[in-house]
């Protein structure tokens, strides 16, 4: 078999675990990381939402926020994980169709 | 590591996204002339591992969450400029449809992650393996080291990065504008998890991949 193409079944095999990056983090009840909080989070931390941070954090409304269905956010695990694996395989296409546009457009055939 | 919108001010954004393009423009030129059609592929698996590794959030118990980012072993296979390119796809494409990450802080993210990661990354690996037989232990410990250092040297400028926010914007009355920890809180967050975990991560992938190949693909190494 190619490497590419053992190359690519690892990556589907990785897609398919991506749930444990929602797992792992709910069962050792962590939250986000440092720096990316929640609005709310931080005017539980500071007392206050910095003027600048919540108009700035408002800016871009993105099709998939999280990884997850707008309005998914309260559904539990195994939806929010079905969720994560559509994003992944969304993403991760978008993600390999550019690359290959940027390859045709930069790489010239040689060999 | 990825900022997200409204943690930099203007001039922060502003700032990286102009150091960012000779950075691009130089990966385009430089990836034109050394990479071959048949690597393209590749490429698109490199920025593939290096999304779907970002999703893998790990646990600090208790406590905040972080992920390793692939980049290093992308940069030891295909140069850290055609690393660069891989990378900043897979950034620009989680902040937007996704929203990991910020649209304002993309050249920032793009910086940390995409340009000082996998040059650290790809020089350390150079290196220590300068030499060192294709089949070498060598060759796995450099792998490993360098994805931990370039991890927390990536980590280090988001601390530098958030941590400066203080400095620059504040209200009359002293309230933050954007992000409110200084250097010193935000430094040893960002550097403290990452040395004592994800940078692990980055280490442990990036040294068992190169391991791998050296037994089923020495030809990539």
């Amino acid at each position: 078999m190619k490497i590419t193409t053992k190359f690519w079944i690892g990556l589907i095999i990785l897609i398919a675990l991506t749930p444990l990056g929602l797992f792992l983090p709910e069962h050792f009840k962590s939250g986000a990381a440092w720096g990316e909080w929640e609005n709310k989070a931080i005017q539980k931390l500071l007392g206050y939402i910095p003027k600048g941070l919540e108009k700035l954090s408002r800016l871009w409304n993105a099709p998939l926020p999280d990884y997850a269905f707008k309005g998914w956010e309260e559904k539990g695990l195994t939806h929010l994980s079905l969720a994560y694996i559509i994003s992944a395989i969304f993403g991760i296409g978008i993600t390999v169709l550019v690359i290959f546009l940027i390859g045709k457009v930069l790489v010239k055939k040689r060999d | 590591m990825h900022i997200p919108d409204g943690y930099l001010g203007p001039a922060t954004c502003g700032f990286f996204y102009v150091a960012m393009l000779p950075i691009w423009t130089a990966a385009s030129r430089i990836v034109k002339k050394t990479l071959s059609a048949r690597q393209v592929p590749l490429l698109a698996i490199g920025a593939a591992f290096s999304f779907v590794i970002m999703m893998f959030n790990v646990p600090i118990p208790g406590g905040s969450t972080g992920h390793a980012v692939g980049g290093v072993l992308v940069a030891i296979l295909l140069g850290p400029w055609a690393a660069c390119i891989a990378i900043t796809v897979a950034l620009v494409i989680q902040a937007l449809l996704f929203g990991d990450g910020g649209i304002t802080a993309v050249g920032a993210n793009c910086f940390n992650i995409a340009f000082v990661l996998p040059f650290v990354g790809y020089y350390i690996y150079k290196t220590i393996s300068y030499n060192a037989p294709i089949d070498s232990n060598r060759r796995v410990i450099a792998a490993g080291i360098a994805g931990y250092v370039a991890l927390n040297v990536a980590a280090a400028f988001t601390g530098v990065e958030f941590g400066m926010q203080p400095l620059l914007h504040k209200t009359a009355s002293g309230q933050a504008l954007y992000c409110p920890y200084g250097l010193k809180v935000a430094l040893t967050a960002m550097v403290g998890e990452h040395l004592l975990i994800f940078g692990l991560i980055e280490a442990i992938v990036t040294a068992l991949v190169i391991k791998y190949l050296q037994r089923q693909a020495p030809e990539l190494l």
